[in-house]
């Protein structure tokens, strides 16, 4: 089943805000290797500056959980997970995620495509406080791989 | 800081094994069979268990602050994810490499771009880092 072409400049609804914790930034930071103590240590992260512990770069893909099932759970969309593959992921930053902050994303279809056999769907998801003050951008394109019997009968 | 453009940044390795990615699928939420369960990459044509592409993507990260000397430096940052990362089955697991080309400086700033590999493979394309200085 295609992705469903309607989508495409669709704004989801965003989603329920998403508490930054300490300890998930201590627990994201130690399974990357990331030992700087500004992930770790509240006055390591004072001493620069910030309320609290700050999160690595790649951290939003942790908050921006739930957005991204929305694209998966949404039957109207067609998306079959089992084929998704991760494409592109870019991350703009406003500032630094910080331990405390409540994170709100808002997710728009930017596109989708077809090449070969395969889709393509790009997003973007704006990544806020619940005040609506921009902290990070993060846009994704998913591959959504054709069956094979599929590609064939478009090469053939 | 001392970056200066065509700059080439020292390699940075990572080893990356198993283990790690149960490590990772736990802090990221990301329970993907195809980063611990065999029998189903092997299903879907992947070679085997591979890693989190954005498990790749963070451990550029550690390698652009590092480079950089700063863990909140990171201003815009972007990857394709061009192979996959199979990692076996054993202590050793596999090793991912990280370089980078200082492309551009500014005031207080400067554009990395970043090289991935794996097994003298490219894992990463279009890998581009922004950060404050």
């Amino acid at each position: 089943m295609p992705l469903n072409r309607a989508y495409i400049g669709r704004r989801l609804a965003p989603t329920a805000p998403y508490q930054v914790g300490r300890e998930k930034i201590r627990e994201f930071a130690t399974a990357i290797g990331a030992d700087d103590p500004i992930h770790h240590d509240p006055a390591a992260a004072r001493a620069r500056g910030y309320r609290d512990v700050v999160a690595p770069p790649t951290f939003p893909v942790v908050a921006t959980l739930s957005a991204g099932e929305q694209l998966r759970n949404d039957p109207e969309l067609g998306m079959d997970y089992s084929r998704v593959v991760h494409g592109d992921q870019r991350f703009g930053y406003t500032r630094p995620v910080v331990a405390g902050d409540e994170l709100v994303s808002e997710v728009t279809i930017e596109e989708i495509t077809e090449r070969g056999g395969h889709e393509f769907i790009t997003s973007r998801i704006e990544v806020t406080t619940p005040a609506g003050e921009p902290v990070v951008t993060v846009w994704n394109k998913l591959v959504v791989r054709g069956d094979p019997a599929d590609r064939a009968d478009k090469e053939g | 800081m001392g970056l200066e453009v065509g700059q080439q940044l020292p390699v940075r390795t990572f080893q990356v094994t198993r283990a790690q990615l149960v490590r990772y699928a736990g802090a990221s939420g990301d329970f993907n069979p195809i980063h611990w369960n065999e029998r189903f990459a092997r299903q879907v044509g992947l070679p085997g268990v591979i890693a989190h592409g954005m498990l790749t993507m963070a451990l550029a990260g550690r390698a652009v602050t590092d480079w950089v000397g700063a863990a909140d430096a990171v201003v815009d940052f972007n990857v394709r994810f061009s192979r996959p990362v199979p990692v076996p089955d054993d202590d050793r697991g596999t090793e991912v490499a990280f370089s980078a080309v200082v492309k551009e400086v500014a005031e207080d700033s400067a554009a990395l771009e970043i090289t991935a590999t794996c097994e003298g493979q490219k894992v990463l394309s279009q890998a581009r880092a922004v950060v404050r200085i």
